[in-house]
């Protein structure tokens, strides 16, 4: 299909991008890690680590090769390897968004359609209006704001740090998740409930469900068969997008939680100028998001059967 | 109010019999108490027959034709009155047994189906639902859905049961909102203009279904439609509607041959014959919204025949010659006949070289052809009919005579010179010669630009005229389609679509142009409106010495305002000559299906 | 006008508008008079106003290590100290300017960028089109935090360096807006129109096209500026933004988190200072919308101008 031919060159071009920015901008990649002090010979092994002595054409070759094959190279904070590294952190990330996802989904859609079935009533402007509110909070204000109200100062129920020992995954100790989990469903939730109650009450405006009605089709039908399904497709689309966005959204999250997954991997990779860990990352989140892109739509193509037929 | 007399009419197959409907005060205000949509509404229907209800936008009649299902639209809400079907009262049923009467023994034809289809279901469920949700009132429900999909001719294969419904031709769709509508054999059926947006034949043919079984099965049915001429040949009873009343209500043939209430009269004026050529009168203003309607007879402001008593109170109904009609001065009203005054042709002169000529111009879309080698002369100052149904390239013509299509070969010529085929190539001076007047008046004038800034800027691009002369000539132009000099400072939204279109019309005149070509642009306007247009364009084009191009889909708009005639098929040329010889004479079997599909307002009912 | 539909939300304010003579002034004010404009126009406001005014109004020096860490409120520090012992009050009253001048750089940067991509690639279609998306898909394909933090990686958190990539990350979804607008407008009757009239491209962009291109690009305005805020904020948080001992809102969110159970101000007031901040950009560019939309909404479409903005995060 085109639409996995464009992904895949865009990954392509994402990669590219990604190098370019870390290997080449700076001049001499290593020089700016190790800081003006260095002496020439440390300087002159990191080089050759970087493979910096070798042409650009070569080093990326090498870079992208080892992408694929896992020589991903080490790390240069602390010599392990990087897929060593990322990997744990890999897990547990899929782990929180995942989860996310699947609570954030449920929740949303059922808000919406729920919203949209006593439209204008209270229910709808309260959530309404706290969905606009939310939407425009920073995930780090939720994240706090969470832990100021369910774990320091109000009540002391769950812990504020997420600390798993090292060497055990995210499913283990349930209770770190709760909080991460939450901030996220909380920052996601309301843009899937936008979504599903605009879609709903489109559809239940709509001259079709008019038309079911006048032919005498009992209401609990009329929401079920001919409302819903009209509504979840485009809502589809924002689901994907919302897990999309987790991709980045984690980043602040995991950072502010302390959860050893992918974000947390990435700011302390940054903070370390650890380029071999950063343009992993990098290029592991962004493949995420151009997949995601593209399920999505495609789940949404799949949903209308309109928009099969190709014309 | 309903006609003297319907409840005992015979029809020409004999006694129409018992009352199947009535309507009895029906009231439909905004909210619950505001102001009210529609109000003493009465009316009868009885076995077997169709009451036609028309009306032009804002009267009101798609909002009847709702309540009579128990249904309002969102906002509005049924205040008064009754519906008996059968002598049950709908409006005062709770809403289950409501619901269930719903489909199966009302039912509802929508105006537009590919809206009215679930476009997440197949066709197949969705016929079958119709009976689905009244159970027992068919001892077969699938052997029942293939019987009415036959009779609403529709072939109704497996396949076709599996698509969807944008899958589906518009005709097909509206087969299929047919057959769900007589799935469980109603007694009533209400119809709502199902038969806009189709082509004359496939109205044609939907409306000989509709016919055929309200026959066969005794069905009373309800004809919404703003269209006069597609219900005059079809019901026997009609009901004409202005700003939410019953203005007149009686036995078709008389209402529409000899017209009683001065709306009614000047409607049927406005209403283009195919068979003789006239002067069309509309009627100025627009009707008065829900809320806006006054203290007399909503007509009066512009009637003429009121008289100060007629501001006082809404007339009650008033029986003459078996109609009822709300109007007080009714009986010598009728005394007046209804003129209806003949056009005029200005004959051509002999050996007059064309002013608008076309040689082998084909033209496509990518590489799908559009027009084939069309050939027409069009002789100054005389008015082109271009005549086509959706798909025929009409358009398409237009737009490559003014340069906004360039895919085209072959020749075009203007006054003697050859116009090439984009804007860039064309001089300023060509560019003001040639105007072009579209459809839609509400996307052809700029919503941020004041009516005034839109009716000068082509004096400012194509003449580079100062301020005061632009502001001077745009003022009189307006007031050349007759709009009031303080239009200038108004947005288009402010305006109605028969005002917008004269502005566009205006704009089009302003720069002194010698060819206009006119791209459907009364087809989204009322009929009353349509005439106030149409006898517009006519009197400049009279009085400017215009050459015309009208391109349009309606044979019978064409002799009120053209001198010759193309009819278009599938992008060729298949007939020309002049208007009255085609309409008459017409030489192409095409041309003579068309004319024969046109639903004209002379025929009698029961044809 | 022809059908009684139902009344569409905000038409009064839309009657006003269209006699004014400047609309889009017009459509600020009647947002401003709705509940919601209301709103959000006065938290912004009150938070803009403690940021800009804040530095001079402060009653102590805001590196001054003053007294314990992690004081409790007092008469002299009304809301107690920070982790090293400076004045709170004074910190976040100095440390909002720098961060809503960074998100409105760097919201202004992405609007021009994207509005030129956007505009350019409508109408010029064809290859440059085609070559404007395909770089905005790229682009598009960073999560924006994450593309900051790549520049970052590499070239140190320098603030310019910020304001840029932020900029940058904001271009595409501008440019797909507003290219999206001008394809919808491009295509209508009255620009053909002025085409007719031998209108130069350039004059048809200014004169017809422009102008309607103001309330949609001033909704995603308003909308760039809410992320823009956001993301300032969440990279200053991380620690990218600016550097200690500068006084910033984000910052201090990230360095007082450990004191929460002793003094929970520190963090509780930058956090709802700029809570408010970004629900008051939102709220108003909400009613901005809403009214915006539904005078350029043509008559014969139904009125759902509640969904106008849902989607994507950022």
């Amino acid at each position: 299909m085109r639409r996995l031919v464009m992904g895949v060159l865009t990954l392509v071009v994402v990669s590219v991008v990604v190098f370019l920015a870390t290997q080449v901008l700076p001049g001499n990649a290593a020089f700016a890690v190790l800081g003006r002090g260095a002496n020439p010979a440390r300087l002159h092994a990191l080089e050759r680590q970087l493979h910096l002595n070798r042409g650009l054409v070569d080093q990326y070759w090498i870079w992208l090769s080892g992408l694929f094959t896992g020589k991903l190279g080490a790390s240069l904070a602390n010599g392990q390897p990087v897929w060593a590294l990322v990997k744990p952190r890999l897990i547990n990330s899929a782990v929180l968004v995942v989860v996310t996802g699947v609570i954030g989904a449920l929740v949303g859609v059922g808000l919406g359609a729920a919203a949209a079935l006593r439209k204008n009533g209270w229910f709808d402007h309260v959530t309404s209006v706290t969905a606009l509110a939310v939407t425009s909070l920073p995930e780090f204000v939720v994240a706090i704001s969470l832990i100021i109200l369910l774990s320091t100062v109000v009540f002391h129920w769950l812990p504020a740090v997420s600390l798993l020992p090292p060497g055990t995954y995210a499913w283990s100790q349930p209770k770190l998740l709760i909080l991460p989990v939450a901030t996220l469903v909380i920052v996601i939730v309301p843009y899937i409930f936008r979504m599903m109650r605009a879609a709903m009450i489109e559809a239940l405006e709509s001259d079709y469900v008019e038309m079911a009605r006048l032919k005498g089709v009992p209401e609990w039908r009329v929401v079920l068969v001919h409302a819903l399904p009209n509504a979840i497709a485009p809502t589809i689309q924002v689901i994907g997008l919302n897990f999309l966005y987790l991709a980045g959204g984690v980043v602040v999250v995991e950072f502010v939680f302390n959860f050893p997954g992918i974000g947390q991997g990435l700011v302390f990779a940054v903070g370390n100028r650890d380029i071999p860990v950063v343009q992993f990352i990098v290029v592991v989140l962004a493949a995420f998001y151009v997949l995601m892109n593209i399920v999505s739509d495609v789940i949404a193509l799949l949903a209308t059967p309109r928009r099969r037929i190709v014309r | 109010m309903r006609a003297a007399g319907a409840a005992d009419a015979a029809g020409p197959d004999g006694s129409f019999g018992d009352i199947r409907l009535d309507v009895c005060d029906l009231e439909i205000r905004i909210g619950q108490s505001g102001a009210d949509v529609v109000s003493e509404i009465s009316l009868a229907v009885a076995v077997g027959e169709v009451l036609g209800l028309v009306g032009e936008s804002g009267s009101g009649k798609t909002t009847v034709a709702l309540a009579l299902l128990g249904h309002a639209r969102r906002g509005l809400s049924i205040t008064s009155g009754q519906v008996r079907l059968d002598g049950v009262d709908l409006l005062a049923l709770p809403p289950a047994e409501l619901r269930a009467a719903r489909g199966s023994r009302v039912a509802y034809v929508p105006q537009d189906p590919s809206a009215a289809l679930n476009p997440t279901l197949r066709v197949g469920t969705q016929v079958a639902e119709a009976l689905r949700v009244h159970p027992g009132v068919v001892a077969d429900p699938a052997a029942r859905a293939l019987e009415v999909m036959r009779e609403a001719r529709l072939d109704a294969t497996p396949d076709l049961l599996r698509r969807y419904p944008h899958q589906l031709s518009g005709g097909q769709q509206q087969r299929v909102a047919l057959a769900m509508a007589f799935c469980c054999r109603p007694s009533l059926i209400v119809l709502d203009e199902p038969t806009t947006g189709l082509d004359v034949s496939t109205q044609r043919h939907v409306l000989d279904t509709v016919r055929s079984l309200c026959r066969s099965y005794g069905v009373a049915a309800v004809y919404v439609s703003h269209d006069l001429a597609v219900v005059s040949g079809l019901v026997s009873q009609v009901a004409v509607m202005y700003a939410g009343r019953i203005v007149e209500i009686g036995p078709t043939d008389k209402v529409f041959a000899d017209p009683v209430h001065p709306y009614t009269r000047r409607l049927l004026a406005a209403v283009p014959s195919p068979d003789r050529a006239e002067i069309l009168t509309g009627i100025d203003g627009q009707p008065p919204r829900p809320g806006r309607r006054g203290t007399g007879c909503s007509f009066a402001p512009r009637c003429d025949f009121a008289i100060d008593q007629c501001r006082l109170a809404p007339p009650e109904p008033v029986t003459i010659d078996a109609r009822a009609v709300r109007c007080i001065r009714a009986a010598e009203i009728r005394a007046q006949p209804v003129q209806r005054p003949a056009l005029m042709r200005v004959q051509a002169e002999a050996g007059q070289t064309a002013a608008l000529s076309l040689r082998s111009v084909s033209a496509r879309y990518g590489r799908r052809g559009v027009l084939s080698a069309i050939d027409l002369d069009v002789r100054p100052e005389s008015c082109l009919a271009v005549v086509g149904e959706s798909g025929s390239g009409k358009t398409t013509l237009a737009r490559c005579i003014v340069g906004l299509h360039t895919n085209w070969t072959g020749e075009i010529t203007f006054d003697g010179a050859r116009l090439q085929a984009g804007i860039r190539g064309r001089s300023k001076d060509t560019l003001r010669r040639v105007q072009y007047i579209f459809q839609n008046p509400y996307a052809s004038l700029n919503p941020r630009k004041t009516v005034g800034q839109i009716v000068a800027q082509p004096l400012d691009e194509l003449l580079g005229l100062s301020f005061s002369q632009r502001s001077e000539r745009a003022a009189r132009a307006l007031a050349d389609v007759s709009l009031s000099a303080d239009m200038l400072n108004r947005y288009p939204d402010q305006l109605s679509g028969g005002e917008r279109q004269r502005v566009a019309i205006a704009r089009a005149l302003v720069v002194e142009p010698d060819l206009l070509i006119c791209d459907e642009v009364t087809s989204a306007l009322d009929v009353s409106v349509q005439a106030v247009i149409i006898e517009q364009l006519r009197r400049l084009q009279r009085e400017r010495h215009l050459t015309m191009v009208f391109i349009t889909h309606n044979l019978a708009l064409v002799r009120s305002i053209a001198d010759t005639a193309v009819v278009l098929r599938d992008g060729s040329l298949v007939e020309s000559g002049p208007v009255d010889q085609v309409l008459e004479h017409p030489k192409h079997p095409y041309t003579a299906g068309l004319i024969k599909d046109v639903p004209a307002l002379t025929r009698t009912v029961g044809e | 006008m022809a059908v009684a539909a139902p009344s569409v939300p905000g038409t009064s304010a839309s009657e006003a508008i269209r006699m004014a003579r400047h609309p889009w002034l017009s459509a600020a004010w009647a947002a401003a008079r709705t509940p919601r404009g209301a709103v959000g126009l006065s938290l912004a406001g009150a938070v803009v106003l403690i940021a800009v005014i804040g530095p001079f109004v402060a009653p102590q020096s805001p590196d001054a290590l003053l007294t314990l860490t992690f004081a409790k409120p007092s008469g002299q520090f009304p809301l107690g100290s920070d982790f090293l012992g400076r004045d709170v009050m004074s910190r976040v009253l100095d440390g909002g300017w720098a961060l809503l001048l960074m998100a409105a750089l760097a919201t202004a940067f992405g609007i021009v960028a994207g509005a030129a991509a956007g505009i350019s690639a409508a109408y010029l279609r064809g290859r440059s089109d085609g070559l404007i998306m395909r770089t905005v898909d790229v682009i598009l394909a960073f999560p924006q935090l994450v593309f900051a933090l790549l520049l970052v990686s590499v070239l140190g958190p320098r603030l310019w360096l910020i304001v840029l990539a932020v900029g940058l990350s904001h271009a595409p979804q501008v440019a797909r807006v507003i290219r999206s607008a001008t394809l919808d407008i491009s295509e209508r009757d009255y620009v053909k129109v002025a085409e007719l009239q031998g209108m130069r491209p350039r004059k048809i962009m200014t004169s017809e096209i422009l102008p309607n291109l103001v309330s949609p690009l001033t909704v995603e305005a308003g909308l760039r500026l809410t992320y823009s805020i956001i993301i300032m904020a969440g990279l200053s948080f991380l620690g990218f933004g600016q550097q200690p001992p500068a006084a910033n809102w984000g910052l201090m969110i990230n360095e007082n988190r450990v004191g929460l159970p002793l003094n929970p101000w520190a963090v509780i007031v930058p956090v709802a200072l700029i809570a408010l901040l970004t629900i008051g950009t939102n709220t108003f560019t909400d009613a901005f919308a809403r009214v915006a939309i539904g005078i350029d909404r043509r008559p014969e479409e139904s009125a759902l101008i509640d969904e106008l903005m849902p989607g994507v995060p950022r």
